[in-house]
Parts: structure tokens; sequence; C-alpha cells
């Protein structure tokens, strides 16, 4: 009977659960006025106009040089902000941990200090800063570090209590103290995750570097938005390509490393 | 054996420990523990047999009662004393606790650390006789082949033989395994309770070791304790544990356990 009653339970949850669904699409979709049929169509005719137009052609190639130097400046800037995050990260993830936290209230602080920043967007962190620091790199490369330090920091925690900790029992049974463990145990097994982790991040951040781009004018996202805005679409799908191909590139190389320390 | 005369090595006094407000994982534990003897602890799962154990080297601290090491009463130490208390006391984990990534004599090493200034622990610092000393540890436990090996490549009856060598090149007086043979075969176990009985033996290292099988207890201890919910229940040498005190401390279904375990064991 008890068993009976939780597969009808189940079946229930699942056809509330498709009735709610379907209730709020098509709610959105009539205060929106969003036709679904254009909406489909019109991903079509996109697609034609940006083979007709979207394309680099030789003249835009004059640009070139002009868009790897913004180009190199927001790959550098990913890097230097991620890199530095997690050192930072490493911190507080050591402070943050279940297994290597000092004490109970200095865990919280760390853990509240990764959420905080973690559960910002990246896009409400450029611009909050752009009141400070205006339309800068430093904008850019501050968003960047504290969207980094949340996520990097969480993803320590986890790696941290979930490697090391029966080494760091055993270290400790050996009397050994606080910084011997952590050396010792605690870095040598987390390590390689956590790099990967930094690889990630790296990606992830070149990314939204263009994005930011956008809002703080600086990089290959402003050159995005100067050529588009002035309507030199063939520069601007130059600027797309050469996004593409560098995510690519870095995507593989961190592959590598990856397969390499693991 | 061990003259009258002499102080107990290991004393505890009443030891209560308390992880939620009702029930208690240790109830009143009193017993002492001579020089060189080879103890077991068997109980049912939960019956606080792990509890037990880490109360002796503080990796967790009684609620009330007392914990006495040759002479010093463990509960009273600063951070520094503990560390100097843990050197003296080796432990073996049911999950071996190795550090995978690292070679076989860095993990013996670590068993030096207790022993290291800061920085020269943080460097992983060793002196050529501690390192000498760990490839003689290595040599005696068979693992000279794999001294510069990953320990994740090793069989888990190999990484537990590196965890007795981490245990052994701290220079213990006395070593606690914590169900030392719970995840390995018959073959590995057998070889591991041998190694264990004759260190201890040879060396004259105290060995208080958590067991779940019964038979194995029987077959290598000088002394068993028992243990359930929290409370000793037996206390005394091997042919005092006859299958009616095993079925107070199992509950009765355990006859059945026993033998069906032991002719597994013996299989292996």
């Amino acid at each position: 009977m008890q068993q009976a009653d939780i597969f009808v339970k189940r079946r229930n949850d699942r056809w509330i659960f498709f009735a709610v669904l379907a209730v709020l699409t098509v709610g959105s979709v009539i205060i929106t006025r969003y036709d679904v049929l254009k909406g489909f169509t019109s991903i079509v005719k996109a697609f034609v106009w940006g083979i007709s137009n979207f394309y680099p052609d030789i003249e835009s190639m004059a640009k070139l040089p002009d868009i790897l130097l913004k180009l190199r400046e927001t790959v550098l800037m990913s890097i230097a902000s991620t890199t530095i995050a997690a050192v930072f990260a490493i911190l507080l993830s050591l402070a943050g941990s279940r297994t290597t936290r000092m004490s109970r209230f200095f865990s919280v602080m760390a853990r509240g200090i990764a959420s905080l920043f973690r559960n910002i967007p990246l896009v409400a962190w450029a611009m909050v800063l752009m009141l400070a620091f205006s339309q800068s790199p430093l904008t850019g490369y501050l968003a960047l570090f504290f969207g980094s330090l949340g996520f990097l920091t969480r993803s320590f925690i986890e790696t941290i209590d979930e490697v090391s900790h029966d080494a760091v029992e055993a270290l400790e049974a050996t009397g050994a103290g606080y910084f011997h463990v952590i050396f010792q145990a605690v870095l040598p097994s987390s390590l390689p995750q956590m790099i990967s982790w930094l690889l990630f991040m790296i990606d992830t951040n070149i990314r939204d570097a263009t994005l930011v781009g956008f809002l703080t004018g600086t990089g290959i996202g402003f050159s995005f938005d100067l050529y588009y805005k002035s309507m030199n679409f063939h520069a601007a799908s130059l600027v797309v390509m050469l996004i593409v191909i560098t995510i690519i590139i870095i995507e593989t190389a961190s592959n590598m490393i990856r397969r390499n320390i693991m | 054996m061990t003259p009258e005369t002499s102080n107990p090595l290991l004393e505890l006094k009443n030891v209560i420990k308390y992880y939620n407000r009702t029930t208690p994982a240790l109830a009143d534990i009193s017993f002492s523990i001579m020089d060189g003897q080879f103890i077991s602890i068997i109980g049912p799962s939960g019956s606080g047999k792990s509890t037990l154990l880490r109360c002796i080297n503080r990796m967790i601290e009684v609620s009330s009662g007392e914990v006495c090491f040759d002479g010093v009463i463990t509960s009273q130490l600063k951070k520094r004393d503990l560390r100097k208390l843990r050197t003296k006391i080796g432990m073996i984990f049911q999950h071996y606790n190795l550090v995978d990534r690292l070679t076989v004599i860095e993990n013996v090493l670590h068993g030096r650390l207790g022993y290291k200034s800061t920085m020269a622990g943080v460097l992983g610092r060793y002196s050529q006789e501690e390192k000498m000393q760990a490839h003689r540890i290595i040599n005696i436990l068979g693992l000279h082949d794999q001294v510069y090996q990953r320990c994740d490549q090793l069989s888990g009856g190999q990484k537990q033989r590196v965890g007795i060598a981490r245990a052994l090149v701290q220079n213990p007086r006395m070593i606690l395994c914590d169900e030392p043979i719970s995840s390995l075969d018959p073959n590995s176990s057998k070889i591991i309770m041998d190694l264990l009985r004759s260190i201890s033996r040879e060396m004259g290292i105290t060995f208080i070791v958590n067991l779940h099988q019964v038979n194995v207890a029987l077959k290598y201890s000088d002394r068993i304790i028992g243990v359930n919910k929290g409370k000793l229940v037996l206390d005394g040498s091997p042919d005092q544990l006859t299958t009616e005190r095993i079925s107070d401390i199992y509950g009765s279904t355990a006859k059945d356990l026993m033998t069906d375990s032991e002719e597994r064991y013996a299989a292996g």
C-alpha cells in the first residue's frame, strides 16, 4: 500500500510539473506577444543575411594587426585575473574547507565570501565597478577577478575535502603540524584537480572577457562593438572568427595539460 | 608476562564520549594496557570501536574521563606536546590514508613529520639517517621494488604495508590499527595480520587493533576487548571468549556469522 502510494505520488508530481511549465510558457508568449512562427522563420533569414554579409573580406584584413593587439590584451587580462584569483582562492579554500580549516568562524567567513562573489553575475560586477573605475581595463580585470575568486574558492574547497581528507587524518595522527599537513598532503593531492579548474576558468574568462569588453570599452569586445556599430560587418566577422580560433587553441592546450598532469 | 609492579603503558579511566546529547558513543570505558601486548577490540559496526581508538591519540576529544599514556594525561596536553605524544603512537587505517599521488618512500617519510620543524617539514627535507631508516623498513616489509612507485599503482595489500611502514618510521611505542584488513582479500589479510603480530613480538611495540572478524581476533591477540553500544562488554584472553560471550557482543545471530566467516577465512 505504502509503495503504491509512492508511485502514484511520483506520477502526479510529473503531471503537475508539466502543467506548470506549459502554463508559464503559454502565459509568457501571450504577455510578450511573441510570434513563435516568426521567431523560427527569422532564424533562417538571419542565416542567409550572415552568409551574404558577415564574412571577412580582403579590406578587413587591413584591420588584422589592430584586432590581434586587442585580442592579446583580452587574453592576457583573462589569464592574469584568473591566476591572481587562484592564489587568493587557495588561501580562502584552505580557510573554508572542513578538512583544513583553523576555526569554524573563518570557515563560514570564507564560504560566505565565495558564495557572495560567485552569485553576483559578471556583468553586474562590471557595471558596479564601472561606477568606480569608469571604462578602463582595470574594470574588466577586477570584474573577472571577483567572479573567478568566488568560483575557484568554491571548487577548491570541494577538491580539498574530496581528495585529501583521509591523508590529512593520517598525517595529523603522526604528529605533523598544520603547515606540514598542508604542504605534504593537501597540496600534493589536490593540485592537479586545482590546475584543471584553473584552466577551465581561464577558458571561460576569455569568453566572458569579450562580453565584459563590450561594457568597459576595452579589448576585443570593444573592437567588435566598434566595427559592428560602424556597419563594418566584414571586420566584425573577422573579430568573431579570431575569438573562436583563440578559444579552440586555448581549449586544446588546456586539455593537453590536463591529460599530462592527471 | 609483565611484572605487576610496572605501570601500564596506556590507561583509560571512565572515558565518555557524546556526539549528540541523547546517546553516548562511549559510555564509561576503563581499561589499562601493559607494554608489548597485542590487543584486539571487537564489536559490531557503530559500536564505538573507531571512536575509542581515536580518543587514545586525541584525534577525537573525550567528553569526560581520562586517557593516560606512558604516565601523561593526554587531555591536558597543549598543541606542541600533543604532537610529541602522537609521534609515539602510530596509526594504521582501513583505507590506508596515503597520499596516492606521492611515491612509497615519500609516504613512508611522512611518519617523520612529527619530529620536524615547520620549515623542514614543509619543504620535505629529511636527514640521511631518516632516509636510511625508511629504506630499511621498506625492505623489511618487502616493498623494495616499489620504493619509487606512486601509491595509486599499488595493490591494497601493498598500500597497507606502506601504511605500516609510515607508522614504524615514527619509532612508536604503540600502534593503533583501525580495521586494518577490512578492505583486503583473505590472502592479503593474513599477510598483514602476520606482519603486525611479528612486528609486535620482535620490536616490542604495543598494538591495539580494531577488528570485525572475531576469528582473526582469536588467532592473533593476547587479549580481546569487546565493545557494544559504547559499553565495554568483554575484557579477557582469547580462551575466555566463548560463543556465548560473542553472542552477547554481536547479538543472537553472531554464532552463525562467526562460523561462516571462519570458513571463508580458512579457504582464503
